[in-house]
Formats: structure tokens, sequence, C-alpha cells
């Protein structure tokens, strides 16, 4: 049962933004930003055929400016939001604005006969979020499993809330929160949490993890010190409420209770360099995807603190006694959290992994160098987890 | 005439012609005679071979040789003279012989008549005896008389007399109750003593009335005895020579020695137990919550030991070996009951021991226990199933020891920790340098090591040869591995690396300040040096101070206990290359956040932050050389090739930054670069580093330069800005590259800043390497 082996996309610009195509359940797409000062930026929409091992991509102009930051609506396939930088002589300014890709590439078009000419298409703009009071744009994310209409985007201190109005032609400002404090705060990243109703957020300023209640824009707890330096991501684990990851520059990846934010739960140490991702798989939390600028992509299996740490469970009716005492047999097994697997294919440093939204064993991940690599889950822990 | 006599007086002395030689000859002659007998006349010749006849003492005198030679040779005066003293010689010899001659007739006519007188005198004499014969006789038939009248009286006499010693025993038995009760209140043993005597013959005649009313009387006055004896015996304190007469005159008594026994124990009993309470007394009340609050006990341990040995174990040995004497071997009663009240005092000495909390003086204790140790042994003898308890007590309460002094030795540590912080601390005035820290190395190491064998020779106390217990086979084995290597120089070397790892760990709670960063160095470079020399020597030392004398439990190598000293000290170094790399980082990643790089103006000098950069790494370069050796660099650092750098960093420079600035296609820089690190090893940022300086350096250099380049991706910079970043990278080159073990690290990192930066450059111009080199020049 050989794994297959890494699927490599290079593109020609550097680039740090990824994002999966959050509406999409079948196919498996994924959006790349790209960054460039002297050149058109590009999103690259890569659609991964599974089947075949083979890569389809369509490029979309973003003439306004190089993406350092990209997310896609979780209710439209075709609406995305990214985080820009505005350049003058003199300045540089983060914007950030939502769009629309053209139709027929909201769902891929697998025939695309001459690459050359296919890369002309542009986004459509559907709005700015207006900034100018508030500072630059770090990031943007949409309320998960909702409506496509309510986003959150985190600009240097403050939090703001958006209601997209009109087919999300207008961005209406509804609330936001500022961080005050000594000296110069700035939010380096954020994650909205799936459970709570979606009422809560978390975000992380220089070496603090902090949680808000978009209800009130209040904050609700607060990690302080969470690492030694500063926080790069965070993320929710999609099962348990309470549970959080996050990844900083002390070359660690903690895991939280958010009831107690004095000790971390969990913590792993197995980068080299500053860890600039972390992120949970969506369906089975105990796979946790990191990755780093020590060029590597790491895959590891934190059972013990996953929502299955007994291994999957199966309605004891739907089972014979052969069965039965296989089960028990496997529940009998140590429960070790490992390193599943180093992943050794990029030669920068990797500022973004992501889960694809639509196959949970399949995974990118990107580097500065503009290098894309798409690889899977090892089977045979696939099927140790299914079975 | 008168030679001739001196000729014959001198030859009667014994010549060989004279056969008288075998008798008169020289007295020491005498033993040789059969010798020479048996050898034969060969012998004697040889001896004799050279007689000399002219020597008028000698054997072979012979005097016509003699006259001969004296006429030819001496002269005439001689002659005259020595004729003349023969003369004189004769004379004289003559008058006395004549006196003598005179004097025997005398004698032998005085003897004569003596004896015609006596033959007269033995005549008169006989008849004499004959009368006294006659006389004697005559005495010895009136002799025969007078026994013959007396004969009858004397019988008489005898019958009387036999009569009165009959009535005299009578009369004593006649008394002997009075006797009894007399003597019952006060002095019962002599009452028992006659009551013995008397009831023989009572018991024998108490056919007759009178004996019997007697021995009634007596067994009346006796049961009363018993009842008082066995009164005392229930209700009055005795001490134990008095219980035990009290109890073998009821024994005498005829009472039941199962009673008996039973009162003696429960008497006993009650006498052991005020001795215990005695002990206990001496004791804090047993307070389980408030152990810290008992105020110190009264007296010593050594003192406490003695008084419950002399008095308790005392007692008991002196209560059991009267109980056996009284009743016998049974000691199927008294081997509980000794059991229990043992059990008892072992608790109260171990609640005793329990209160040694300080660290006291051993010998103290070790005396202690020894003498509890001998004192028990004759206890033992009686109480066989005593000795395990005893003897687990004491090793307990060497285990205990030990483990205190374990505990002392980490708080010891800990203090010296305490200290070398304080000292690396301190503020110290300028020009005036504080203790280094291979000093402190040194006062740290000395003085653990010191302590750690002044325990070791405390605790050998428990195994010294004059110490009885040192004998039980614990002590031989069991102590040695488990106690003392394991318990107290294994755990303690496990604890030292522990705790100096925790220092990397980072504190326990977040919040708690750091250990400073030449504190883990130095902490480094112990467990390093524990790992090299000092647990071997630890392990020499204590194996050679208690050699187990069987092969006991297994015993932690030294190799797994250097590995885990190893282990401490890689993590230790590490983490200092992280906390030094990571305050050099945190000033460049500072100083690339805050600056406006899009609007900075013309770069004139070299950024003082940079400056600050190479002025860090310079001091943590000399703090490390400190303690650890040079190291190996890859590339050679002499003067000619720093030159040569020089050239090779100007002659590449341009070539270097090139690709960036040619507008060509944007994958030609990606293309380069790719191939470039094809042929570069990946660096690993925080990753272990060896135990040399320059290994240390490059560590923290990596991370610093990383840094810096991850921060520059972040910006996005104008002309001057990247012109700035290309002076500041130039200046770490020059600086740095002496520290690093390859100078090609630095090299690739600082190309890859560079790259980096001309890629977030909206207007890539650069600056004219010269310019750049004297910028950096200037300072």
């Amino acid at each position: 049962m050989e794994d297959d082996a890494p699927v490599i996309y290079g593109l020609e610009f550097q680039a740090r933004a990824l994002t999966p195509q959050t509406a999409e359940t079948d196919a498996i797409r994924f959006l790349v930003g790209t960054q460039s000062l002297r050149y058109d930026n590009q999103i690259h929409i890569i659609d991964f055929d599974d089947e075949n091992n083979i890569i389809n991509k369509n490029v979309l102009l973003h003439q306004v400016g190089e993406i350092w930051h990209l997310s896609t609506s979780p209710a439209d396939k075709g609406v995305l939001a990214t985080c820009y930088n505005k350049t003058s002589d003199t300045k540089v300014m983060t914007c950030a604005a939502v769009w629309r890709m053209p139709k027929e590439l909201e769902s891929g078009s697998h025939e695309s006969p001459d690459d050359s000419s296919s890369n002309t298409q542009t986004l459509e703009l559907l709005c700015h979020l207006d900034n100018t009071a508030h500072g630059n744009m770090a990031c943007v994310m949409w309320e998960p499993m909702g409506d496509g209409k309510k986003i959150i985007s985190l600009a240097d201190n403050n939090i703001l809330l958006w209601d997209l109005q009109e087919s999300s032609a207008k961005a209406v400002l509804s609330s936001s929160a500022a961080l005050e404090g000594k000296g110069q705060l700035k939010f380096t990243s954020g994650r909205w949490s799936p459970h709570h109703n979606c009422t809560q957020i978390a975000t992380a300023n220089d070496t603090n993890v902090r949680g808000w209640d978009t209800r009130s824009m209040r904050q609700i707890y607060c990690i302080e010190n969470a690492h030694g330096q500063l926080v790069r991501d965070l993320d929710f684990n999609p099962n348990k409420q309470y549970y959080l990851a996050s990844c900083g520059d002390d070359c660690k990846v903690k895991f939280w209770d958010t009831r107690n934010v004095t000790d971390p739960v969990k913590t792993l140490e197995e980068h080299s360099h500053w860890v600039w991702n972390v992120r949970y798989n969506h369906s089975h939390d105990q796979l946790i995807l990191t990755g780093s600028s020590d060029s590597r992509v790491i895959l590891s299996n934190m059972v013990s603190i996953s929502s299955e740490p007994f291994g999957h469970m199966v309605d004891d009716d739907e089972l014979s006694d052969q069965e039965d005492q296989h089960q028990e047999e496997k529940i009998k097994e140590p429960l070790q959290d490992s390193v599943i697997a180093t992943y050794e294919e990029h030669e920068d440093s990797v500022y973004a992994v992501e889960w694809s939204a639509a196959d949970p064993w399949l995974f990118a991940s990107l580097s500065y160098d503009g290098r894309l690599v798409i690889n899977r889950v090892p089977r045979a822990l696939k099927y140790h987890i299914l079975l | 005439g008168a030679m001739e006599a001196v000729a014959a007086g001198s030859g009667a002395g014994g010549s060989p012609e004279n056969t008288g030689g075998g008798t008169g000859g020289g007295g020491w002659r005498r033993p040789h005679g059969p010798l020479q007998r048996y050898y034969g006349p060969s012998a004697t010749e040889a001896v004799e071979a050279a007689p000399d006849p002219t020597d008028i003492n000698g054997p072979h005198f012979d005097p016509e040789v003699f006259m001969t030679k004296v006429r030819s040779e001496c002269p005439l005066g001689q002659l005259l003279a020595r004729e003349a003293a023969l003369g004189r010689e004769i004379r004289a010899l003559d008058s006395d012989m004549q006196t003598l001659l005179y004097e025997n007739y005398n004698k032998f006519i005085s003897a004569t008549d003596t004896i015609r007188k006596m033959k007269v005198d033995f005549r008169h004499m006989e008849a004499e005896m004959d009368d006294l014969a006659a006389n004697m006789a005559a005495i010895s038939a009136s002799s025969a008389r007078v026994s013959a009248a007396l004969q009858d009286r004397h019988r008489r006499g005898a019958q009387l007399a036999g009569v009165q010693a009959l009535l005299r025993k009578l009369q004593a038995l006649v008394e002997v109750p009075g006797r009894l009760r007399r003597w019952a209140g006060t002095e019962p043993a002599r009452a028992l003593r006659c009551y013995a005597r008397a009831r023989a013959v009572l018991r024998h005649y108490r056919h007759l009335p009178s004996f019997r009313a007697i021995e009634d009387e007596s067994h009346t006055i006796m049961a009363d005895l018993a009842q008082r004896l066995r009164m005392r015996l229930r209700y009055e304190k005795l001490d134990p020579k008095e219980l035990t007469e009290c109890v073998e005159m009821l024994l005498q008594l005829e009472e039941l020695p199962e009673e008996l026994s039973e009162e003696f124990l429960s008497q006993a009993g009650a006498r052991l137990e005020a001795e215990l309470a005695a002990l206990e007394a001496e004791l804090p009340t047993s307070d389980p919550s408030g152990t810290a609050a008992t105020p110190p006990p009264a007296s010593d341990i050594l003192d406490f030991v003695d008084r419950g040995s002399s008095a308790f174990v005392g007692t008991l040995c002196q209560l059991a070996g009267s109980y056996r004497a009284l009743f016998g071997g049974d000691t199927g009663r008294l081997e509980p009951f000794a059991a229990a009240l043992a059990t008892r005092y072992f608790a109260l000495l171990e609640r005793r021991l329990a209160l040694e909390r300080g660290l006291g003086d051993t010998s103290l204790l070790v005396r202690a226990l020894d003498r509890f140790h001998r004192r028990l042994q004759a206890l033992l003898e009686l109480l066989p199933a005593g000795a395990d308890a005893a003897a687990a007590l004491v090793a307990r309460a060497a285990r205990e020891r030990v483990d205190r002094y374990l505990r002392a030795l980490q708080t010891f540590f800990l203090g010296c920790l305490g200290d070398v912080r304080q000292a690396l601390a301190a503020p110290r005035p300028p020009g005036k340098e504080g203790p280094g820290l291979p000093d402190l190395l040194a006062t740290l190491a000395a003085s653990v090591l010191g302590q750690l064998k002044a325990v070791l020779a405390y605790v050998q106390l428990f195994t010294a040869r004059d110490v009885a217990f040192a004998s039980l086979p614990y002590f031989k084995g069991e102590f040695c591995v488990a106690a003392v290597r394991e318990g107290l120089v294994v755990a303690f070397v496990r604890w030292l690396c522990h705790t100096a790892r925790g220092f990397a760990d980072g504190p326990a709670e977040r919040g708690a300040p750091a250990a400073p960063p030449a504190l883990l160095l130095l902490l480094a470079r112990l467990c390093l040096d524990y790992e090299n020399s000092t647990i071997g020597y630890i392990l020499t030392l204590t194996d050679e101070q208690f050699l187990p004398q069987d092969s006991g439990p297994s015993v932690t190598p030294g190799p797994a206990l250097c590995a885990e000293a190893r282990a401490a000290a890689q993590r230790l170094l590490d983490h200092y290359v992280q906390v030094q790399g990571a305050a050099v980082a945190q000033m460049l990643r500072k100083s690339v956040e805050t600056r406006d790089w899009l609007g900075t103006v013309e770069p004139r000098n070299v950024r003082a932050v940079m400056k600050r950069v190479v002025e860090d790494i310079t001091a943590i370069d000399v703090q490390v050389g400190q303690l650890f050796e040079e190291g190996v660099r890859r590339a050679q650092s002499s003067d000619s090739s720093r030159r040569a750098f020089s050239v090779y960093s100007s002659s590449r420079a341009p070539g270097r930054y090139a690709p960036s600035y040619t507008p060509s296609a944007p994958m030609d820089t990606h293309l380069l670069s790719n191939i470039q690190k094809l042929f570069s090893e990946r660096i690993d940022i925080f990753s272990p580093v060896e135990f040399n300086k320059v290994s240390v350096l490059t560590g923290i250099i990596k991370i610093s330069l990383k840094t810096l380049l991850e921060c520059v991706r972040l910006r996005t910079l104008g002309r001057f800005g990247l012109q700035q970043v290309q002076v500041d990278g130039h200046y770490l080159q020059l600086y740095l590259w002496r520290f690093a073990s390859d100078e090609r690290v630095v090299q690739g990192l600082l190309d890859e800043v560079a790259a980096s930066a001309a890629h977030r450059c909206l207007d890539p111009v650069p600056m004219e390497h010269s310019v750049v080199e004297l910028i950096c020049e200037r300072g």
C-alpha cells in the first residue's frame, strides 16, 4: 500500500496566502494569492484531481496589490476576501476587500486547453472594507457555517464586525472593539470559533491569545504569554468547544483548554524555527498540521486530547461478536501522541498550510518561493482512524 | 731424696704408667675415658703426641730428662737458688708430717678410752629396762580394771544425751508455729525455710494428735502467708527482685504455677508499662497534624536509648530470666508477652527517632542505635522473633538518616545556586570585574563535591567496624547499594541533573523570573563535567567506601547516569543558545518592525542596533569562552583568509544581487535561488549545539540572522531601505563571520536577507559596494 507521492505545483511569484474553497464540498480546490511588488498579483485557483493525481489551475488577476491573506465564503463558492498591500512611494497600507470570481471558475474549469490565454480573467470587486480609521488589515474571517454575510476583520488593534448587505455589495460595520494597552498593539491573526453558536472569536497579539464574544465585543478570556515569543496563528478544535491550538516564534505548538488559561494542555516542540500555521483537521481533530519557516510541514497525531481518544466509536449493535472483540483489542492499544510525518518538499519558509474542505485526508502547504505541495494523510493511519 | 719425693707426689696425681690415670686424672677428662678406650690408642697418641717430659707438673714428667735438661740449660747460680728453695720446702713438709702424726695418735688413744667406758654403762642399763617392763604390765592391768568399772556409767550418759537431742527437736517442732508466726510478717523467707524443714517431719508424725495440731497450725499460718504474698503480688508494686522472691516463695508454698505465671506476667507487665510510660513521657504527644510545632526533645537520642535500654530492656531481661528460672522452659506465655512489649518499645523508639529531624550529630545517632542493638542482644536470646523487628528498626533509622542527608544535600546545592545567582546578578562597579564564571563554577563544584564527601563520611559511620549492627546483612548489602549508592549518591546526581534541566524547561509558572543566561551556561558546564569525570569519581568513591559484600540488588550503571547528565547539559546549552539568540533576535525584530523602510533617507551609517548586536555577540563569545573550549571551524580563520574573504565578498556581492535587479522574467530569480538551495545544506535554526564555543556562537548567530530574514520579508522597502539593509548586512558579515564554525552559514543567511530585501523593494537600486565598505569601515 504505497502512499501517493506528493503533488507539487510551482507559482512564478512568491506567495503567503492559501485557503481552501470552504463552500466547495465535492472538489478539492485551493486558492493561492501571490506577492509581487513589481508585477500584477494573481490568485491561482488550484483544482486537484484526486483520481488522476493531476492539478488544474486557473489564474485570476488581482491588480490592487500583493496578497497577504485570503479567505473564502462558507456559503458562496464564488466569494472570497483578500487582505492586500496598497503601496505608494512613501506609504504601505494593508486593505481588505470582498471579491467574486467569474462564475465559470466557481466549480473549476476542468477543460482549460490553453493555459496562457485563460489567465487573463479578473475578479469582480464586491466591496471594500473601509479601514481608513482602523489601520492595517491583518486578516478577514468569515462566520463559520454561516450564510456568508458576517465577517470579522482585524485591523491593527481593532476587531471589526461587518455585515455584508445587498449580495455582498455593501459592507456595513456593525460593531467593533479595540484592544487598549501600553505600546502599539497589533493583532497578528485570529480565528472564529465554530462553537457556541459562532459567538466567539480568538485573536493573537504579541505573546497573548484573547477570546472575544462577538455579541458584546468584550474580551472573555486571555491567555497571557501563551508563547515565549510572538504568537503567529491559532485554530479551534472543530469538535471540542473549549480546545484551541496556538503556535509561534518559540517553535512550539500549544494546545489550550480555554477554561484554564494558566497552563497548556499539551505542547509540541518539533519544529526548528518559528511555527507560522497550525490547523486542525476538520473531521478528525487528532490530526494537526503545522507549517514552519524551517521549511517543514509536520503532521501530528494528538490522540490523547482529541474528541476520539478511544478511537472511532461504533454503535455496539452494528457489531457482530467477532467485530466486538476486534474493537476491544483496538481500545486496549495505548494512546500515544506522535508525529506522523515530516514533509520536506519545501525549500523555503512555509507560511501557510490548509486542509482541503472536501477531502479530510488531503492538505496543501505553501512556501514563500511559490511552491504549493499537496499531500495526503498516510493510508495506514487513515485506515487506522476509520476502521 | 727430696727431688724424688716431689716427683712421687706429683706422680701420684696420675701418670699414665700408673694406671690411676683413669681415676685420678683431671676431672674434665673422665667422660672422655670410654671414648678414648673405644677409639683406641691412636687417638690418645694423637692428643699426647708430644708429651713434655720436662713439665714438672705434667703427666709425662721424667726426672732424668728434667735433670739433664736443667743441668745443661740453667746457670749455676740459678741451680743453687733452686736447690736451696727445694731444701726449704722439704724441711717444711717434714715438720708438718710429724705434727699430724702426733695428733692422730692422741685421738686414737682417747677413742679407745671412751669405748671401754661405754661397755660398762650398757651393762647397767639392761637391768633398768627389765624393771620398766614389769612396771608397765602392772599399769595395764590396773587400767583394764578401771575401764570395766566405768563402762556402765558411760552407756547411760550417752542415752541421756540422745534423749536430750530428741527433746530439743521436739521443742523446735513445738516452736515451729510460733516462729512461723513471728517470721511470717517480717521475714517470710526464713519462715518458709523453717516450714520446709519442719514439714516433712510433721507429715511423718501426723498420726500423733499433738503433731497434727502443730502441723495444722503451721498450715494455717503458711496459708495465711501465702494469702498475704498473693495479695502482695496482686496489689503492691514490686521491683523485679521482690517479685521474683515473692513468686518463688509462692511456688514453694505449692501454689499453682499457671496462676502464678499469669500473676507474675501481669505484675511484670505493669512494671514494664511504667517504664514505657516514663519513656513515653519524654516524647511530645503524638500529634499527626502539628509536626512543626513540637518542641525539641529534652534529652538527646543517645540518652534516651540509654535509659530505654537500661530501664526497659534491662528489666525485661531480668524478668524474663526470672520467669524461666521460676517456671522452667515453658515460655509459651512469656514470648507473646515480651513480644508485645518489645513491639511497643520499638514503636516508642521509632517515634523518638522521628523527632531527630535535623541532621544533628550522626555519630550520636549511630552510637545510640549501636547501644540499642547491643543491649537488645540479651533480650533477643530470649525472644528470637524480635530480632527482625529490631534490625528493621535500625535499618529504617539509618535509611531515614540517609534520606535526610539527601534532602540536606539538595538544600545545600540550591543554596550554592542561590549564591551563584546572587554573584551573577550583583551589580559590578565599572572597571572592577566580579568573580569570573570559571571561579564560580569551581567554587560551586568543589563545595558540592565536598559536601557530598562529607555526607558519605557521616553515612559511613553506619557501617563502621566497631558498630555492632553493621554486621547485619542489611548493612552489608542493601544499605550500601539501595540506600547509599542508589538512594543517596545516584539520587542526588539525578536530582541535580533534573534541577539543572528545570532551568532550561522554563520557570515552573509563567511569569517567574527566568534563570540568567550565565547560570544556564554554568550549569551546562557543571553537568558536562559531571558526565566527564565527577560522576565516575563519585561512584568509584562510593563503591570503595561502601563495598557491598554480596551481590545485592542491581545498581544504576555509571554510563546511564552520565547519559542523563549529558542530556541535561545538552538541554541547558541548547536553551542558552535559544535565550541568547532570542534576545539578539528580539532586538533585530524590533529594529526591522519599527522602522519606516519606505521613507528612510540614504544610509550614512551602520544602524546602531547592528553595532549593538555585534557587541552583544562579542560579549556572549567572551562568556562562553570562559567555560567552553574553542571548537573547530570549518574554514581557516587566519589573517590571510580574512583578506581573501573581503575580496571574495566584494567580488561576489554584485553578482549576488544581480538577479534581483535585472528586470528579467520573475521566474529566473526563483530558479536561481532554488538551484542555490539545492546545493546548500538545509540549515536547522533551533538545533542542538555541540559543547564548544564556536558551535554555541554559530547557533546564536543563526537564530539572529534567520529572524532578520523573516522580518525583512514582512516589510516593504524603498530604495534607501534596501541600501540600509545592504550596509547592515555587510557590517554583520564583517564582524560575525569569525564567531561561526562555518562562515558560509553566515554568508548564506545574509545572502538570503539581501535577496529577500531586494524582493521586497519597490525600487531596487543597490548601493555601490565600495560605498558600503566605506560606511562599514567608518564604523
